[in-house]
């Protein structure tokens, strides 16, 4: 018994050991990541997506896109001569894993820069270990605190459109309708929350008025009771800010409950399952959204158009669907890296000014201008008004 | 609307609800009641069976045929489970046993992840046309054929426990398993059953809620956890304290979310759960069986 | 250890309160027991080197290899272990279950960001803080909840749990609601400063094994002894004259503290919190860690909380090398079967690998053990 207790306890050192040995040599490899003229040396580039636990919806259609992409670079000789390593780590839409996975993308794997995560939170969880190592990163996430205050930011960047320039887009539909009194309806998450913030910051300048403040858990199978009490507050239009499959249920609901003021949804439901989930009920629905979904309306002198079609080409002929926003986002953070590895190398620094300095970079959710104030970069004409019509989005204007 | 219909209104919204959670406590009571194990895994068995009930009828087939094939496949895969890892572990204490059922509903959420994806599926609604309204209060049609499957269910475990012969067997094994034992029966033949049996309500649950909550991969926990409340409320060991606890738990959902506060309705039901737990833990129907040392 | 092997009463008895009294008294008297001293030096000689050697390896492990994410899996997994160290006790000593650590982690987490952003406390003072209130929390919602029993005291933990991480999501300001609240300070313990993984390494190395030293002294303590007597019978303790509620409201309130401690640290760590960490899916996270490494033994909860993070690390590794492309589903559907694995070979957890758990057999239903075929192999 002792004896084989000692043998256990041996075995186990052995194994810490020989753990400890690999991660060791793990970590050596690559250290001479720095030799650009090399020719052979290959980039390194990180990313951390939500692949599963909630937010995965966002995740799976970001791995898709970058898998395809850096296929995509590679085949055609990489950047400059130097082929392109793509890590791609799952943090499981949890901002613990997320710290350790950018932490292992940063020392194992010794990548130049991290693109992630999906959501806010676990980018957010992020942010401390990429500034403390001073490493690009590039954000797909919506909430706006990512990247500012900016002074705080120096080396997150963010390829989502900020909640504030949805929210515009939405306020500016209302005014133009002459709809005041409007009711709220957020999911009970990040998400919401962000949403939620700015929409009463601008409403209020918007001399609006929110008669009904609602919210429902990610997780809730009928939100029938909240929208009754929209329906006592007597709104003149409703916004909803959340996600399918709730984002979906509640629009079933509100349709059921013979809501007949306008519904309003955010560009979280900008994709086609939304509609399909919904049924009938989608139809009406007006959102703000990037010009991806309706990338046949818009005008051939849009400069996105094309770039727009060669990309749901691509991703339709990959995965046998069409590709959606947060596929988008991944594309532009994929796209803007390449063209400061381009420029800089695998030098982070170098990396991080290439992208403050990026302008006029016409991406897949708009044109992008970033400069030391802003690590977004985009402006409100990157979002498009489209109304739901017979389970198509239709270009509103 | 008026108070009158807003009230009505939640109150229907209630019983969905109710509905949904009282299955998955009817569920969780008759497999507690025969095994002894509080499965953790039940809410996954909704949400597969209701995944494959939509793949099923996206490739073409009908929903009743969808809904057989689902229902026979949960009722294997549940007695598969109970064979694997139940069965070994039969004479671990409880709580190794609630911990192993949890480790199987990371597997099952693991499988529907790897299988469906993250997307969300469908099941259109049972029988068309748009809601009834009852004095400006709205009933999704869909609700009627939840409760219509609770009072099925309920009317079936009591049919299948009274009259009949296996029935009474699975009651001695529930009275007392030594005793049962004593006299020939095989409660691990009926431990297999119990599961098969919670594995096909369970499918027949999750395609019946599904035009309603729609089917996600990972819905099952949640859902497995306000089950298992519903249980509680309404007492372990009786199966219409499940029903009722289900009901009266869908209703204060529905209740907490109308009239108190939307972001403080689960806060609700859980107040009303660490009230019954503190004051009445044999719940507000079951007998409290006596308590060994 | 072995003393008390070998006069445990036969299967069958250990639910009877008189069998169970003899134990205790038997367990005193071991303590004295002369004739197996020398084989107990011998032990505890082994046992001391083996706790050396770990110490030291640990202790080594960030100078010879560079690497922060190294750091960064043994910080969390150091911080889960100081959690699953005080569930050890509620469960493996006191035999009382919780399903809601997460919560008392979280509001550790939210009392040291809270105090340490709006109010500007030092950060020790926040951090101390982030220990006193999860255990006056503790001691205010023990006194009721412990009365309840398994599977009940379980789901009263569990709804505690969420109820604690709803009001996370309902704080407002003082919280951040869900979008919860950045810019939380590095911890600085009179001018040095915890900035760096590695520093933050060594302290949470040293609080590990304090918090692991303290608990070696209380489970040898009268106090520990009482503890187990109550898992074994609380009837028996109880006649025995022991304060059965106190203990348990003691262990209670010491896991709370733990785990508060644990959410204090991880939210100087992180500098960033939001309530999604502390979700009941991680209280149930803390139950198999702590059941995984092995109730009531001394090396269970490193052994628990290790395995489930370096599992989730590995498997990250390693899954995609077999099947390309692969996410965290596999990972998931792997994490799933080794739990359930573990749990049917071996009940005792890992930890009763090293050394035998306090008292293995204990009958899953009373009175169901007199006619199963397991009498055989008891």
């Amino acid at each position: 018994m002792k004896k084989k207790r000692l043998m256990i306890w041996v075995a186990v050192l052995a194994a810490l050991a020989l753990a400890a040995l690999f991660t060791g040599g793990c970590s050596g490899r690559g250290e001479t990541g720095s030799g650009a003229g090399d020719g052979l040396e290959p980039y390194r580039v990180g990313a951390v997506v939500d692949i599963s636990g909630p937010s995965s919806s966002l995740g799976v259609p970001e791995r898709n896109t970058l898998q395809m992409l850096a296929d995509k670079v590679n085949a055609a000789g990489g950047i400059n001569g130097h082929p392109l390593e793509l890590t791609i780590l799952d943090n499981k839409s949890d901002e613990t894993e997320a710290v350790l996975a950018v932490k292992k993308l940063i020392n194992q794997q010794k990548v130049a820069a991290v693109i992630g995560c999906s959501s806010s939170g676990p980018s957010m969880a992020m942010i401390d270990t990429v500034q403390k190592e001073q490493v690009p990163m590039v954000s797909l996430a919506a909430a706006s605190s990512i990247v500012e205050p900016v002074e705080e930011r120096k080396w997150v960047f963010k390829t989502a459109q900020s909640d504030l320039v949805t929210v515009n887009r939405l306020i500016g539909y209302l005014q133009e309708k002459g709809l005041t009194r409007v009711a709220f309806l957020y999911m009970n998450n990040a998400y919401g929350d962000g949403g939620k913030k700015a929409f009463f910051g601008a409403a209020e300048k918007a001399g609006m008025q929110i008669v009904a403040e609602e919210k429902f858990e990610a997780t809730d199978k009928d939100m029938s009771p909240q929208l009754t009490r929209v329906k006592a507050s007597g709104a003149q239009a409703t916004i909803i800010w959340a996600i399918p499959p709730s984002a979906s249920i509640v629009t079933k609901n509100y349709r059921d409950l013979g809501l007949a003021i306008p519904l309003l949804h955010s560009h979280g439901v900008g994709n086609q399952n939304f509609i399909d989930l919904a049924g009938g009920a989608a139809d009406g629905v007006i959102l703000p959204i990037g010009k991806l979904a309706v990338s046949t309306q818009v005008p051939d002198s849009d400069p996105q158009k094309k770039v727009l079609a060669a990309y749901i080409d691509e991703y339709g002929k990959k995965y046998n669907s069409p590709p959606n926003s947060f596929g988008g986002y991944a594309w532009d953070a994929f796209y803007m890296l390449v063209a400061a590895l381009e420029k800089a190398g695998p030098d982070r620094a170098g990396i991080r000014d290439e992208l403050e300095k990026t302008r006029g970079f016409t991406g897949v959710s708009g044109v992008f201008n970033m400069s030391p104030e802003d690590h977004n970069g985009l402006a409100e004409e990157s979002m498009v008004l489209v109304q739901i019509r017979d389970g198509q989005w239709k270009l509103l204007d | 609307m008026d108070l009158t219909g807003q009230l009505l209104q939640l109150l229907f919204t209630g019983f969905t609800l109710g509905g949904i959670y009282a299955l998955i406590a009817l569920a969780l009571v008759t497999t507690f009641n025969i095994t002894g194990v509080l499965n953790m895994a039940q809410g996954e068995f909704l949400a597969l069976g209701a995944l494959l009930a939509a793949s099923l009828c996206a490739a073409g087939a009908s929903l009743p045929l969808a809904f057989v094939i689902a229902v026979a496949t949960l009722a294997l895969l549940g007695g598969l489970l109970e064979r694997s890892a139940i069965h070994p572990a039969r004479h671990a204490p409880g709580l190794i046993l609630i911990i192993i059922t949890i480790g199987l509903s990371i597997s099952l959420r693991g499988l529907a992840l790897l299988i469906w994806g993250t997307e969300p599926a469908s099941l259109p609604a049972f029988s068309g046309g748009g809601p009834l309204f009852v004095m400006g209060a709205a009933v999704n049609p869909q609700s009627l054929w939840i409760l219509g499957l609770v009072a099925l269910a309920v009317a079936g475990l009591h049919a299948f426990f009274e009259l009949t012969y296996a029935g009474k067997v699975f009651r001695a094994c529930e009275i007392n398993r030594t005793g049962a034992r004593l006299v020939g029966i095989n409660p691990a033949a009926l431990s297999f059953l119990a599961f098969a049996g919670s594995g096909a309500l369970g499918a027949a649950a999750g395609i019946f809620i599904a035009p309603v909550t729609l089917a996600t991969y990972d819905m099952g926990f949640l859902l497995g956890v306000k089950g298992c409340v519903a249980a509680i409320i309404g007492g372990l060991n009786s199966v219409g304290g499940a029903v009722l606890g289900g009901l009266l738990l869908g209703i204060l959902e529905a209740f907490g979310a109308g009239l108190v506060s939307s972001g403080l309705k689960d806060a609700l039901s859980l107040l009303v759960l660490l009230g019954v737990l503190l004051g009445r833990p044999e719940g507000l129907i079951g007998a409290v069986a006596g308590r060994k040392v | 250890m072995r003393v008390l092997e070998k006069i445990r009463p036969p299967a069958g008895t250990a639910g009877c309160p008189a069998a169970c009294l003899i134990k205790i008294y038997k367990v005193n008297s071991s303590q004295i027991d002369f004739n197996s001293v020398v084989n107990r030096s011998y032990e505890d000689m082994l046992k001391n080197a083996v706790v050396l050697t770990v110490l030291i390896f640990f202790l080594v492990l960030p100078l010879l290899i560079r690497s922060n994410y190294l750091l960064g899996i043994l910080i969390v997994t150091g911080l889960y272990t100081i959690i699953v160290i005080g569930l050890g006790i509620l469960m493996g000593y006191a035999g009382q279950v919780s399903f809601g650590q997460a919560a008392f982690f979280g509001l550790g987490g939210y009392t040291a960001a809270i105090l340490s952003t709006s109010c500007s406390w030092p950060t020790p003072a926040a951090l101390l803080a982030a220990m006193v209130l999860p255990g006056l929390v503790a001691a205010l919602i023990g006194r009721p909840t412990l009365k309840l029993k398994e599977l009940y005291l379980a789901l009263a933990t569990l709804a505690f749990g969420i109820l604690v991480h709803i009001l996370f999501n309902e704080g407002g300001e003082i919280t951040g609601g869900p979008s919860g609240l950045m810019g939380i300070p590095y911890l600085s313990l009179g001018g040095l400063v915890f900035d760096r993984d590695i520093k933050f390494y060594y302290l949470v190395l040293a609080v590990v094994l304090l918090v692991s030293l303290a608990v070696h002294n209380l489970i040898q303590s009268r106090t520990g002894r009482a503890l187990r007597a109550i898992r074994e019978s609380e009837h028996a303790a109880e006649a025995a004259g022991m304060d059965t509620v106190l203990l348990k409201l003691q262990a209670f309130v010491f896991s709370a503290v733990l785990a508060g401690l644990a959410g204090g640290l991880y939210a100087f760590y992180v500098t960033f919190i939001s309530p999604s960490p502390f979700s009941f899916h991680m209280s149930v996270q803390f139950v198999l860690m702590a059941v995984v490494g092995g109730l009531g033994t001394f090396w269970g909860p490193l052994l628990g909380s290790g395995l489930v993070v370096a599992l989730g690390e590995a498997l990250r590794w390693a899954v995609p090398l077999v099947i390309p492309g692969a996410g965290g589903e596999y990972q998931i559907i792997f994490f799933g079967i080794i739990l359930v694995l573990v749990m049917v070979f071996r009940p005792g957890g890992l930890g009763s690998l090293f050394s035998p758990p306090v008292h293995r057999e204990r009958p899953g239903r009373p009175g169901e053990k007199g006619v199963d075929d397991s009498v055989a192999g008891g």
